[in-house]
């Protein structure tokens, strides 16, 4: 999963959509995980860095991320397949 | 050395809506709540479990203390009597004894808990619309005031007190328009059309009764001063027309209950901490109308106060700890909580305070609040913004003390406990958990029905 090319991101966690001109807003960790996506990380990957770095386990870890993915898809931020 | 892991939090993401208005309303919380009168919500949950109603003795009693000073500064006579269909928990009830409240009841079960908690007789106001003859009889031999409701009870009042040999003091309810919307005019007789004066003057006239008071009980929820002061000058004047028209002195005028609590009102725009009106306001508008109203100094009648809600819903928090989380087909965050609407009944008519009990960022998310019923009503708030909780975490639920502790329902799950916590910031089990066993104590199953093979 890759998020759209002409999505911008900015350094304080605000994301702007210029297809729709949406505008949203990241906590800290979703701004990580978005960078890590734009830069063509998979989801092992992220998963493992999530566990390594914070207090968290693989189980929710994994849950979030999916819930994550989920609003990404819902917002439509996401690479068409 | 391994590096220390940081504190996590879900990712989130949310959509900017700027220059329109949230329908999720603005965020309000900005702390956690961790403790109940010094004493920590961790603690109370580990030791009592979750869910669990907790209950500050300290604020019960300054509450009544502040309606106490409102009304007894401004009006020679005041006496309350406590609402016991607000929450006639024993202990509850007992404090406001203390303090120096009567008791109000509207039903023979209330009565019962009246008498059984030491009221005396005469201090137990019998309100409602649904008196047994035994009740009524009760009621006459231990000298209560009884507040009649229609005419039908009239007349039976009238028969039992014949019976007895007794002449008993009675009360009329009255209903009357002031101002409001809607206006309540099912309980009592109405002031406008006549219906008081006539049920005034069959109990004088037939003088089997004495009639000694006065009540109404305008609303509910009531945020206006104002209504309360047409009230009090209606019932005033009745009493001054009793005065004039049959020479009889009023001793009391009941103005009943129904002042708004601080809780927030589903589909009100403001919250409730902004518009409830304190004490004093409705105070001043009742003690203001009797006062201006023709009595003669050495006439004033006994102000009576009903008052529940106002007095005891901001002593009462409800913990809760969350079940799960999940993600709404519109993307919407609904998260799962172990109370739903059995415990949190006014969950129906309020968007009540939630708060986080731990440690959270400034990030929130638009959420639905969902109770463990598998009951599509079971919804404790619509929509409310609070920080990633995780399954576990722990909220507490504000201003829960009038009505969830006697409107509640044993629906599939047994009722949680109910914790005081005392002036010296002890907690004490005032209602146990119930247990199987309190459910099925009074089931009877036939004998015919003990056995089966699947």
């Amino acid at each position: 999963m890759k998020i759209r090319n002409n999505i911008a991101l900015s350094d304080s966690g605000f994301i702007f959509d210029p297809s729709t001109g949406d505008s949203f807003s990241l906590n800290p960790i979703g701004l990580e995980i978005l960078r890590m996506l734009k830069s063509g990380k998979d989801k092992s990957f992220i998963l493992t860095y999530m566990v390594d770095t914070y207090q968290t386990d693989m189980e929710t870890a994994e849950k979030d991320y999916d819930d994550f993915m989920g609003m990404l898809t819902q917002f439509h931020l996401l690479q068409e397949k | 050395m391994a590096t220390q892991r940081l504190q996590y939090e879900r990712p989130l993401i949310q959509r900017v809506n700027t220059g329109i208005l949230n329908k999720f309303g603005t965020r309000t919380e900005y702390a956690p709540f961790t403790h109940i009168d010094g004493v920590s919500v961790k603690s109370l949950i580990s030791e009592f479990g979750s869910p669990l109603f907790v209950l500050s003795e300290k604020n019960i009693r300054e509450k009544y203390q502040e309606a106490n000073r409102a009304f007894k500064t401004r009006y020679p006579k005041v006496q309350f009597a406590w609402s016991y269909k607000t929450n006639y928990i024993n202990a509850v009830c007992n404090i406001f004894h203390q303090e120096g409240s009567w008791a109000e009841v509207v039903s023979g079960f209330e009565y019962q808990k009246a008498l059984k908690n030491g009221v005396p007789g005469n201090k137990i106001i019998f309100n409602g619309p649904d008196k047994t003859d035994e009740e009524i009889t009760l009621a006459i031999q231990n000298k209560s005031p009884l507040h009649i409701d229609h005419l039908d009870e009239l007349y039976r009042v009238t028969e039992i007190a014949t019976e007895l040999n007794i002449r008993p003091e009675v009360a009329i309810r009255v209903n009357m328009d002031t101002g409001i919307y809607p206006m309540w005019d099912r309980f009592g007789f109405n002031y406008e059309n006549g219906q008081a004066w006539d049920a005034i003057n069959k109990i004088i006239l037939s003088d089997k009764l004495e009639l000694t008071g006065l009540h109404c009980h305008i609303g509910t929820f009531m945020l206006s001063p104002s209504a309360y002061a047409v009230a009090a000058s209606k019932m005033s004047d009745l009493a001054i027309g009793v005065l004039q028209k049959h020479n009889i002195k009023i001793k009391y005028i009941d103005m009943g209950g129904g002042f708004a609590s601080r809780n927030t009102l589903k589909g009100a725009y403001l919250q409730g901490v902004d518009t409830s009106p304190s004490f004093d306001q409705f105070a001043e508008a009742i003690c203001t109308a009797i006062l201006n109203a023709g009595f003669h100094k050495d006439d004033l009648p006994l102000l009576i106060l009903e008052t529940g809600r106002a007095l005891v819903d901001e002593a009462g928090y409800l913990l809760g700890s969350v079940i799960s989380n999940k993600r709404l087909s519109d993307g919407r965050r609904a998260t799962i909580m172990d109370f739903g609407v059995n415990v949190l009944f006014t969950a129906f008519w309020y968007d009540h305070k939630i708060t986080p009990a731990q440690e959270f960022s400034h990030y929130t998310e638009d959420t639905v609040m969902y109770g463990p019923l598998c009951m599509n009503i079971d919804v404790v708030r619509e929509t409310c913004t609070l920080p990633p909780l995780k399954k576990g975490d722990h909220v507490v639920v504000h201003t829960v003390g009038a009505y969830n502790m006697t409107q509640w329902m044993q629906f599939i799950s047994l009722r949680p406990p109910v914790i005081l916590i005392d002036r010296n910031g002890k907690p004490q089990i005032i209602r146990k958990r119930e247990t199987i066993q309190s459910i099925e104590m009074e089931e009877i199953l036939p004998a015919q029905l003990k056995d089966f093979k699947l």
